[in-house]
């Protein structure tokens, strides 16, 4: 915090001297196979947002990190104002001063707002905690920069957006001058992301140092003063944001071209292939995650549901692929009724799923690229004759489909687990899409991707629709839903707050029904 | 006799059997708060009570015995803390190999031991004033083993440690959600290490009860299934010191009634007792799908920087 906020007392006692300068030198960092940094000079100065931005992988989240002491680098060295430093640990890192905000959330569910926030702190009544000092300190740090926070509420209570102000609130109480957010609006909604600029704005103004990790050009170029960009491990380049460009940034992330705009021809929409009806059913947490969907997909046509994730679009895709069991409402493919139907039976009806664990719900991370590949269809001709699986056939449609889908990997025999995400997805993809799918139910198919596998599905999926699939796309990510959708749902609380066509949405519109406003 | 004898003597006895299990189950509650399940209690119990018996045989002095306990109760926890945090095996594996080392290993050094009966078990204690309290006083406060009164100021203690102090947060924490608690600073291995020895040593106290005090004599196998009671008695407790206390007291009833039922059940229904009541536990907790107060990472080895 600068000179022009008054400092509440009990920060300014446990202030340490304030960061003007953090610098990283020549930092290399290797992980079994790779080097995840690779000779990675940044520095970040008090008073300015300096955006860190690259594909996955490309070094980002290990490079910060390395500068908050949770991993220590191979070669190279931390600088703060100047001094040589070394960080064993994140206390080190804390005590210097910098403070980061994980990309997931480093909160305890089960505990309270000021629980949270004491964490890992000395008590100021020695052994016995001091929440309600603690709670007061929230309130007074809470009105400085124009937060809502209850410390009393219990994590599981808040939403998304209320989440990470708490873990904001944690470094600021902890005294940090520099803040790290490790991709920090991938889970909010427009209006919340306009919030979270509106308070880093704020804590720029008020002499924080804060790095800002994201793979979303729009975002890094209205919200920074700097902009570095890393690739492979290693620095592109460091560009002033008034000067660089949505096209340059992306050059210089992917080392090529990108193409932003996707063919989309017109497609006459059929009949409607899949269809919902007043759907019911109950979340994790026993309380109703739907209630009252209704939904209806055509073939040849793209749904997009959009929405702040965990309003219900999990347990929707896993209503309608046989997963969870609806309380009550319909879901019709063509024109079978098959609410409640088991997964294999829907999968017969042609029932394609991406599921947004791809780990987990995608795939047997210990089996082969190939039986990966044929896990679906393994007990159906070609694939087994009686009681036995024809091996030959499989190896002849698993090399088929690694060519098809450009699956990178040293051979059909390599466990899934040792395939990067993006080859993991094509994997999943060429199994889905290669049994011509009726209805196609694609949950996050993008999540985590770097750009090139990105736009590689995104096609994918649109070329599924010319051959008349009916495409059901849940997203977070409002522009993939915005390029690929015919029509878009927006889902909030497990209801459907309306329905748009694409070229006729607005996303300040989209924004508001995501937030729980009913479409005008 | 009148049913206030008949009160009282239950109580009593519900308190006797059940010390043991209360230093146990408190701290399984320790080492299960911080993420580490110990299925080794029987084991560390077994331990516990051939040193304290041998110890104070041959010292005369039965405290002595119960600290000897204490240690080797903690040692043989570190054993499962290095097993299951620092080389990160199987948390249920490492527990049951405890459990079979610690009755193998009593099994085998106390053959010399077998048939004595202690010269000078633990003393009694009553507690002036209290005592005075109709049937209560007389049920709870006359008496009783001073590891008895103990073990509940102890549960009282724990709880408040738990729940009150800067050390309970940071112990819940490591047990709920180990890569936060890295995150803000908290040494997750010192955490679990600290808890796990710390159940150990409870648990080896809990054994020497029962050689120089319950029972005052050495027997193969004395524990009889006790421990495997403690996971179950945590379970119920809801991972809750203080109401392991109202557990314990609960099951050392049951325990007794039991007992006095013997003149019309056969002996092995005694014997079956525990192991029932341990799968209705857990059979309920299931039944209930709502995992009251588990620790979330509970069992899950913390590898820095996997999720």
């Amino acid at each position: 915090m600068g000179a022009g906020a008054p400092r509440p007392p009990f920060l300014r006692r446990k202030m340490r001297q304030t960061v003007d300068r953090v610098e990283m030198r020549g930092i290399v960092k290797r992980f079994p196979g790779v080097v995840a940094n690779d000779r990675v000079d940044f520095d970040v100065r008090a008073g300015e947002i300096h955006a860190l931005l690259g594909e996955n992988g490309a070094g980002k989240s290990t490079l910060m990190k390395i500068l908050y002491g949770m991993y220590q680098p191979d070669e190279g060295e931390i600088l703060v104002n100047g001094k040589r430093v070394r960080f064993r640990s994140p206390l080190d890192a804390i005590r210097a001063g910098i403070g980061m905000v994980h990309q997931h959330f480093m909160l305890v569910e089960p505990f309270t707002v000021a629980e949270n926030v004491a964490l890992g702190l000395p008590s100021s009544r020695r052994f016995v905690n001091d929440l309600d000092r603690v709670s007061a300190r929230i309130r007074e740090l809470a009105e400085t920069y124009g937060f809502k926070v209850d410390p009393r509420a219990y994590i599981w209570q808040l939403s998304v957006g209320e989440q990470q102000r708490v873990e904001i609130l944690k470094v600021l109480y902890r005294g940090a001058s520099v803040l790290i957010l490790d991709e920090p609006t991938a889970v909010l909604t427009p209006q919340e992301v306009e919030g979270l600029f509106r308070t880093l704005r704020h804590m720029r103004e008020e002499g924080h140092a804060i790095v800002f990790i994201s793979h979303k050009l729009n975002e890094v170029l209205s919200i920074s003063d700097r902009i570095t960009v890393l690739r492979g491990g290693q620095v592109v380049g460091t560009v002033p944001a008034a000067e660089a460009t949505r096209t340059g940034l992306a050059r210089m992330m992917v080392g090529r071209e990108v193409v932003f705009r996707l063919e989309r021809p017109e497609v006459e929409p059929g009949e409607v292939m899949l269809e919902i009806r007043d759907l019911w059913a109950m979340g994790d947490r026993g309380v109703p995650a739907l209630r009252g969907v209704n939904l209806e997909v055509r073939a040849g046509e793209i749904v997009g549901l959009a929405g702040v994730s965990g309003n219900g679009q999990r347990e929707l895709a896993e209503v309608i692929v046989g997963l969870r069991r609806p309380q009550r409402g319909a879901v019709r493919i063509g024109k079978t009724d098959v609410t409640g139907w088991p997964p294999a039976a829907l999968i017969g009806l042609g029932l394609s799923y991406i599921p947004e664990e791809r780990i987990r719900d995608g795939g047997v991370p210990e089996f082969s690229v190939e039986d990966n590949l044929v896990l679906k269809d393994h007990p159906f001709p070609p694939f087994s004759q009686g009681i036995f699986l024809n091996f030959p056939e499989m190896a002849h449609y698993a090399d088929r489909l690694i060519k098809d889908f450009d699956i990178r990997t040293p051979s059909r025999r390599t466990p899934l687990k040792s395939l990067s995400g993006g080859n993991i997805q094509k994997l999943i993809l060429a199994r889905e899409l290669s049994r011509s799918p009726k209805v196609l139910i694609a949950a996050q198919p993008t999540r985590g991707l770097d750009i090139s596998a990105t736009e590689y599905v995104r096609r994918r999926i649109l070329e599924q629709r010319e051959k008349g699939t009916a495409t059901l796309l849940i997203s977070d990510d409002l522009d993939e839903i915005l390029s690929l959708s015919d029509r878009i749902a927006v889902i909030y609380e497990g209801r459907i707050m309306g329905v748009v066509k694409s070229e006729e949405a607005d996303i300040e519109e989209l924004g508001l029904m995501m937030a729980g406003v009913e479409s005008r | 006799m009148g049913w206030e004898s008949w009160i009282i003597d239950t109580l009593k006895r519900a308190l006797a059997y059940g010390t043991p299990l209360l230093w146990g189950t408190l701290g399984e509650i320790y080492a299960e708060r911080a993420g580490v399940v110990n299925l080794g209690v029987e084991g560390m119990m077994i331990l516990g009570a051939l040193s304290a018996f041998a110890v104070a045989q041959s010292t005369g002095n039965p405290w002595l015995g119960i600290l000897a306990a204490s240690v080797v109760g903690g040692f043989a926890a570190l054993i499962h803390a290095f097993f299951s945090v620092t080389l990160r095996a199987n948390q249920y594996v490492s527990g049951l190999a405890l459990t079979i080392f610690g009755l193998g290993l009593s099994g085998l050094l106390g053959t010399s031991w077998v048939g004595i009966s202690l010269k000078n078990p633990l003393p009694k204690a009553t507690i002036p004033g209290l005592e005075r309290i109709p049937i209560l006083g007389e049920a709870l406060f006359r008496d009783h083993s001073y590891l008895t009164y103990i073990g509940i100021v102890l549960a009282v203690v724990l709880w408040f440690v738990l729940y009150k102090t800067r050390w309970g947060i940071a112990i819940r924490s490591v047990g709920e959600s180990p890569s936060t608690a890295d995150a803000m600073g908290i040494d997750v291995f010192a955490v679990q290490y600290l808890c796990v020895i710390f159940g150990g040593i409870l648990a080896g106290v809990a054994g020497g009860f029962l050689s120089v005090e319950y029972r005052p004599a050495w027997t193969e196998g004395m524990t009889a299934g006790m421990g495997w009671i403690v996971i179950a008695l945590t379970i119920f407790a809801a991972w809750d010191p203080l109401q392991a206390v109202g557990g314990v007291v609960l099951f050392g009833a049951l325990y007794h009634l039991a007992y006095r039922l013997q003149a019309w059940f056969p002996p092995e229904f005694l014997k079956l007792m525990p192991y029932a009541f341990a799968i209705l536990v857990l059979a309920v907790a299931g039944l209930r799908k709502v995992k009251r107060g588990a620790p979330a990472s509970l069992g899950v080895p913390y590898v820095r920087g996997q999720r």
